[in-house]
């Protein structure tokens, strides 16, 4: 019996019972298992194959290949340059879309999270955050041709500043991915802004007061009291508006111009219209584990726990 | 650099309630002043008009001279030691000292240098690279200090500071802030609800009651000559006997009530509006009665039945039933006699009628 008790899990098992703890462990190591750790693997496992007919599946030529990952750096055999120049741009134009989009974001939600947490009282609070939330009902892709039509020549935005003589002519957003970036942003605005909250949110206000008193002006109050405390708050937003971004699909491609792609798209393509499993898993796991490494580096930096975004 | 701080006809409210009702006082350069009331009696509101936290709905407040109105917090010649105290948990000790002097773009060695020296201050030298997580709680408290005295204000004001602290440590920042206030020399307003905080600490108390100042003197005029049946009653423990006023010789009266004639005297403020035929209220402490030998009639004399007795080490607390079962309260020194009372025994009990106030009925602070 003592030994037993020294296991962790018999402590579970008696607080919830045997049926219901056995089916708790079920579940979550189906959730783990089936969820997250088997679609990946075969990702994986895909990524390094030959992209074979369905007959030769299995077969003598079914052997693991680095060849994708090569493909992605210096393109096909055929190809004149040195790199696969325009795969690897669209690559660095999406992760470094995907970094702006997030600091507007911050930006954005930041003024707002605050008022929130520190400022806002009762019923106006609410509705501030059901004014936030119900857009969110709207499907995403329905979300995005809006924003098209917003931004379009003859849209709401070019007739509002032609007519208040902000431009003469109409201005392509679309184009100018002035678009695409609002509506990514627009995206995740609750994702920023709900980690933010809750980390502002449990500051003291007294501290606010305290700076303010010892005669700091706004700004040092938010650059040395709120955000210092809000930092596990920010790290946790950004690195979700990151990942999602730089992982968006619908958003670029209703909203994305004609002539800039997101390595989002090419992934697909190499799924769908190229038919190239094995291609587009190497690309999933290319960008997968660079916006991986890419968010390590800036917790690094900005000396972040990985445990503190969880909470 | 010190400077009295003035409160001319201050009102706060807030929609129907009145927070602070007509605060008229003069608090003076280098005081050691406290604002004594319970919970909800306006003190904290005060204090955070003179912080500048809150501008008051009417009246005005003047710092050395300066009507603060339209002066921020920031601006103002205060520093406000918080009831939490706030210190920054995520800066080091030396840091959160320094951060008024940050803001005032000192640079960093200087800083450093300062708030070393108000280390030394608050006798917490070498502790400058702690965070403060790692300080216990009077420390942090001092450290709360040194950070408001590091701006070097002219009037550091004290919300509730030692109400977190343990009773023992409670009573010695009791001495080590009169004597940070003593070295440091500028005026300290004081709030708490604690008399016995007030009482040990100030040159002055203002006693508060439901937004209005009831009396503001020293702490032993406060304790010995109440002006209303609010302050008896707050400050200290008191006996209240209910009575009509049967004749007054200036301010000595005499006042009939259901233990017998009483001898009292008069303080000043409302109760020299006090007439014959007026209801009072014969405010006795219980420290003042005595045994009475059964033919001196020093004033007042109660007879009384003794039903209850606690003691409590320095002092003896007993309860006494007059004839008409009014309860009174009696404390007894302890030294080291036997009193030579047993409980039901009948007993003379009395004092000088010096030590019996009558004051206006109403306003009482508890059931005596």
């Amino acid at each position: 019996m003592a030994a037993a008790r020294k296991l962790p899990l018999s402590g579970f098992m008696q607080k919830n019972g045997p049926i219901l703890g056995t089916g708790l462990l079920v579940a979550v190591g189906f959730w783990v298992a089936a969820m997250i750790v088997l679609p990946q693997f075969f990702m994986l496992d895909f990524s390094f194959r030959y992209n074979l007919p369905l007959p030769q599946q299995g077969g003598p030529n079914d052997v693991y290949t680095l060849e994708n990952y090569r493909f992605f750096l210096f393109g096909s055999p055929t190809n004149p340059d040195p790199f696969n120049i325009l795969d690897l741009a669209v690559f660095l134009r999406t992760i470094l879309s995907a970094v702006l989009v997030t600091l507007f974001n911050l930006m954005l939600c930041y003024p707002i999270a605050f008022y929130l947490a520190q400022m806002a009282r009762g019923g106006f609070a609410r509705l501030l955050v059901l004014a936030l939330i119900i857009p969110f009902w709207v499907n995403e892709i329905l979300r995005a041709f809006a924003f098209r039509i917003l931004f379009g020549a003859t849209g709401m935005v070019n007739t509002f500043g032609l007519s208040l003589g902000l431009w003469d002519q109409p201005i392509d957003f679309v184009r100018a991915d002035i678009a695409l970036y609002a509506g990514l942003g627009y995206a995740y605005v609750l994702l920023m802004i709900f980690p933010l909250y809750n980390a502002i949110e449990s500051l003291d206000r007294n501290q606010l007061e305290a700076a303010r008193d010892l005669g700091a002006p706004w700004w040092r109050i938010h650059w040395r009291v709120v955000i210092p405390h809000a930092k596990p708050g920010i790290a946790s937003g950004c690195t979700m508006v990151f990942m999602l971004a730089a992982g968006a699909l619908a958003a670029p491609q209703i909203l994305g111009g004609p002539s800039s792609l997101w390595f989002t798209q090419i992934i697909y393509q190499w799924f769908n219209d190229g038919g190239n499993w094995p291609r587009g898993a190497a690309y999933a796991i290319v960008l997968m584990t660079a916006c991986i490494g890419f968010v390590l580096t800036v917790m690094r930096i900005f000396r972040v726990n990985i445990g503190a975004i969880g909470r | 650099m010190s400077a009295d701080v003035e409160l001319d006809g201050v009102w706060v409210t807030f929609g129907d309630f009145v927070a602070v009702r007509d605060a008229d006082i003069t608090i003076r350069s280098g005081e050691f002043f406290s604002f004594l009331g319970p919970s909800g009696c306006g003190k904290t509101t005060l204090l955070r008009v003179i912080s500048g936290f809150l501008e008051p709905s009417d009246g005005a407040v003047r710092i050395g001279g300066q009507d603060m109105a339209g002066i921020g917090p920031n601006k103002r010649p205060t520093a406000l030691i918080f009831q939490n105290l706030a210190l920054f948990p995520l800066m080091k000790v030396w840091e959160n000292i320094a951060f008024g002097l940050e803001v005032r773009g000192v640079p960093k060695a200087e800083r450093r240098r300062r708030a070393e020296e108000l280390l030394d201050l608050i006798a917490l030298t070498g502790q400058a690279d702690k965070l403060v997580s790692e300080l216990s709680g009077g420390q942090r408290q001092r450290v709360a200090i040194a950070r408001a005295l590091a701006v070097e204000p002219n009037v550091l004001l004290l919300d509730e500071p030692l109400s977190a602290l343990d009773l023992k440590l409670r009573q010695h920042m009791r001495t080590e802030l009169r004597a940070i206030q003593k070295r440091v020399g500028i005026t300290f307003i004081y709030i708490t609800h604690d008399q016995g905080e007030a009482l040990t600490m100030s040159d002055r108390v203002a006693v508060m009651r439901e937004g209005v100042i009831e009396q503001v003197t020293d702490p032993a005029t406060i304790y010995n000559q109440p002006a209303t049946a609010f302050v008896a009653s707050f400050v200290g423990e008191n006996n209240a006997f209910k009575g009509r006023i049967s004749a007054r010789s200036g301010n000595a009266v005499s006042v009939e009530t259901g233990l017998g004639p009483m001898q009292a005297r008069l303080t000043e403020g409302p109760a020299q509006a006090l007439q014959v035929g007026d209801e009072t209220l014969v405010f006795i402490r219980p420290e003042s009665l005595k045994r009475l030998a059964n033919e001196t009639d020093p004033g007042v004399r109660i007879a009384a039945r003794l039903v209850q007795e606690e003691f409590e080490g320095t002092i003896r607390h007993l309860v006494l039933h007059g004839q008409d079962g009014t309860h009174i309260k009696m404390s007894v020194m302890n030294d080291g006699n036997d009193p030579g009372l047993k409980l039901g025994d009948d007993v003379l009990i009395g004092c000088r009628a010096e030590l019996a106030v009558a004051l206006p009925p109403g306003g009482l602070a508890k059931e005596i």
